[in-house]
């Protein structure tokens, strides 16, 4: 019971960075059908933000509360200046954009291992985040995940209350279910699209802030997490955010029990296959807007 | 709403300009231009550069070589058929491996089994899996239908579905992420992060001997060229015709009755083939196979090659990709990180303003001397990809 208990709370907790990661690309894939290979240098450059912060704020707590505002608009202006320079030219040729964004995301990389040097860094964690909450039972969760689900739980709630309830978020609403009807309707398209890759970013600069708290921060921590990111939202289905939030939390449980029960190395494997098998049932993700496109 | 965007119909069927070979229809010129385009380049391969080069400098264009394999199928999938496949480093790996493992146990020799097995893996015996590569007549042909058949396995399912677009081409670079953190997490029987190294012989000659290196270029060289014979037949016979249609309207083709995913998952398969031949020549060209080689990264640096020098030409592919190299190895050596920005600025200016790659300019230039109107939208365009666009000729 309690090693169950204890693997789904890992995988849980693998799917709270999974989903931080996948909801920024939720929703720049899902309005603009535009793949940032950079959205992991987004991240990087949030925990860098952090680490920069606590070069000058001395308290860790502070430098934490300090640094997810500043991270989100670091990243996030980072990400418009990427859209309004370059990737606003290229929404005709999505595939053309991940590796234009694929060649940003190299240049972003070094400039990080010539500012920063190629070897880790790493930040202090707030006391209040490095012991663990013990519960009824023997069982334990340590702070720092906790931090993280909850701050990745607030994010979802409140871009959806953004979504549903704001002039913002139903303009958002409008340009993802038909752009065309949308222009044509008096919605400035190009500008919601620009503010939608500011809070996209600025969502993996969040992410970045959150995953100081679990390790070392380097040039290429990108990399590897936004492959996963990317499958959580091909997977969920694009337009809509429950499909990420399902299946974030659904592939980190799943990569912890094969974890669990086999290695490292087959449990990614595992979750591939389960991927693919996935797709065959629902091409199109878990949910999916309907149109009447052939596509 | 990832809608296909439907062309202007007035583009949609253009006439040739008169007093052009239609295009896709070797004529009797062209087909001689290409007879000596491929004397040049034999020559120009087996002659010239072996001549020119010290024995350094040709095993390291035997090893641009064999990149350029992998980049002609990446022409093939990503320029003719519109699949991006960022995952070629698998099947180049499947056919590196398989190559390696036989040539690991021939050194072996009978009964042995390799060293790193006992160093990492505490074995006393050969795994199961790796028996049957002790023969050359079950390792040769793995080396090329062990990545077919996953690139079947995997293309069968995804394309029927109709996964495709920025979907599949995630999907292949989950696959090729998956594979390396498999090889490395089965240090025992895999050799892990190292890889396979230290390979001495390739079917009993000493790959230490310049001569004997001097063969595997030949070889090398012997099989880009009859790859390209061979994609070329590809890309003009019918079949390359409506590859290139499913590329520009999928639908439009299922509509005529034709099955889309049957011809994207040929393209596939052939390019996964390709990878896998370059994979294994690459192991007695270099000696090494590792995860470090075939993993997303480098499966994404195969693309950019391609994309430098033109993405839907027979030749582009080819010359982008030994370009490249050629610069990586030039550069890396003495400015590391210049080479990487320079790498990423790359990506950024061919593909988001020159699409159609160093090529395309060739072909403007001999638009410009054949005094025919420049296209209607400039080649450094922006909008959609219209320059690459070729007519299915009327049958």
């Amino acid at each position: 019971m309690t090693v169950l208990f204890g693997q789904l709370f890992t995988g849980i907790s693998i799917g709270a960075v999974l989903l931080l990661i996948a909801l920024g690309l939720a929703l720049t894939f899902g309005q603009m059908n535009v793949i940032n290979m950079a959205h992991g240098e987004f991240i990087m450059a949030g925990a860098y933000t952090t680490y920069v912060l606590q070069q000058s704020i001395t308290g860790a707590g502070l430098s934490l509360a300090v640094a997810l505002p500043v991270a989100f608009v670091v990243a996030g202006t980072m990400g418009v200046l990427l859209e309004v320079l370059l990737i606003r030219r290229l929404y005709a040729r999505p595939l053309d954009t991940l590796l234009v964004t694929w060649g940003v995301s190299l240049m972003l990389q070094q400039l990080a291992r010539d500012v920063f040097g190629s070897p880790n860094v790493q930040t202090r964690a707030p006391e209040l985040l490095t012991g663990n909450v013990a519960l009824p039972g023997g069982l334990t969760i340590a702070n720092n995940r906790l931090f993280i689900l909850a701050l990745a739980l607030a994010a979802v709630a409140a871009l959806t209350l953004a979504l549903r309830l704001t002039p913002l978020g139903r303009r958002i609403r409008a340009v993802v279910q038909n752009r065309d009807l949308a222009a044509v309707s008096g919605i400035a398209t190009a500008r919601v699209d620009r503010t939608t890759f500011f809070v996209g970013s600025g969502l993996a600069g969040l992410a970045g802030v959150a995953l100081t708290l679990l390790g070392p921060i380097g040039p290429t921590m990108g990399t590897n997490l936004i492959i996963d990111a990317f499958l959580v939202v091909v997977v969920g289905g694009i337009g809509q955010l429950k499909g990420s939030v399902i299946v974030a939390f659904a592939l980190g449980v799943l990569q912890a029990t094969g974890e669990y029960l086999t290695t490292l190395s087959v449990a990614k494997v595992i979750v591939f296959v389960a991927i693919v098998a996935f797709l065959q049932w629902r091409p199109q993700g878990l949910f999916t807007l309907r149109t009447r496109s052939l596509a | 709403m990832t809608a296909v965007t439907p062309a202007p119909p007035s583009t949609a069927v253009r006439p040739a300009p008169a007093g052009t070979v239609p295009p896709g229809r070797p004529g009797g010129r062209s087909r001689l231009r290409t007879v000596a385009g491929f004397a040049f380049g034999a020559a120009l391969l087996f002659a010239v550069a072996p001549l020119v080069l010290s024995d350094f400098r040709l095993a390291l264009l035997a090893k641009y070589l064999c990149v350029a394999m992998v980049a002609v199928g990446i022409g093939i999938a990503w320029g003719r058929g519109g699949m991006l496949t960022l995952g070629q480093g698998v099947f180049f790996g499947l056919g590196g491996y398989a190559m390696a493992m036989h040539l690991k146990l021939a050194d072996a020799g009978p009964g042995g089994m390799p060293d790193f097995m006992q160093l990492y893996g505490q074995l006393d015996e050969l795994p199961l899996w790796w028996r049957p590569f002790a023969s050359p007549w079950f390792a040769l042909p793995a080396t090329v239908l062990l990545p077919m058949a996953v690139a079947f396995g995997l293309g069968s399912l995804v394309f029927r579905r109709r996964v495709r677009g920025a979907y599949f081409a995630i999907l292949s670079q989950a696959l090729a992420a998956a594979m390396v953190i498999l090889l490395i997490g089965q240090q025992g029987t895999t050799g892990g992060t190292n890889g396979l190294t230290d390979i001495k012989g390739f079917f009993g000659y000493d790959l230490d001997d310049p001569v004997n290196q001097r063969m595997v270029y030949f070889i090398i060289a012997g099989t880009l060229l009859a790859l390209l014979a061979l994609t070329r037949q590809l890309i003009h016979s019918r079949y390359g015709e409506l590859l290139v249609a499913v590329r520009d309207g999928e639908e439009r083709v299922r509509f005529l009755g034709y099955d889309p995913a049957s011809v994207k998952l040929v393209a596939y398969v052939v390019a996964a083939g390709m990878a896998g031949l370059a994979g294994a020549l690459f192991v007695p060209a270099v000696g090494i196979i590792s995860p470090a080689l075939i993993g997303i990264v480098p499966s994404i640096e195969f693309v950019i090659g391609v994309a430098v020098g033109g993405r839907a030409t027979l030749l582009g592919p080819v010359l982008g990709a030994v370009a490249v190299a050629w610069a990586r190895t030039a550069l890396s050596e003495r400015f590391p990180g210049t080479w990487t920005y320079l790498q990423g600025l790359l990506f950024v200016v061919v593909v988001a303003f020159l699409p159609g790659g160093l090529a395309s300019l060739w072909a403007l230039a001999r638009r410009r001397d054949g005094g025919e109107p420049p296209p209607r939208r400039g080649w450094l365009s922006l909008g959609r990809r219209r320059a690459e666009r070729t007519e299915v000729p009327a049958a």
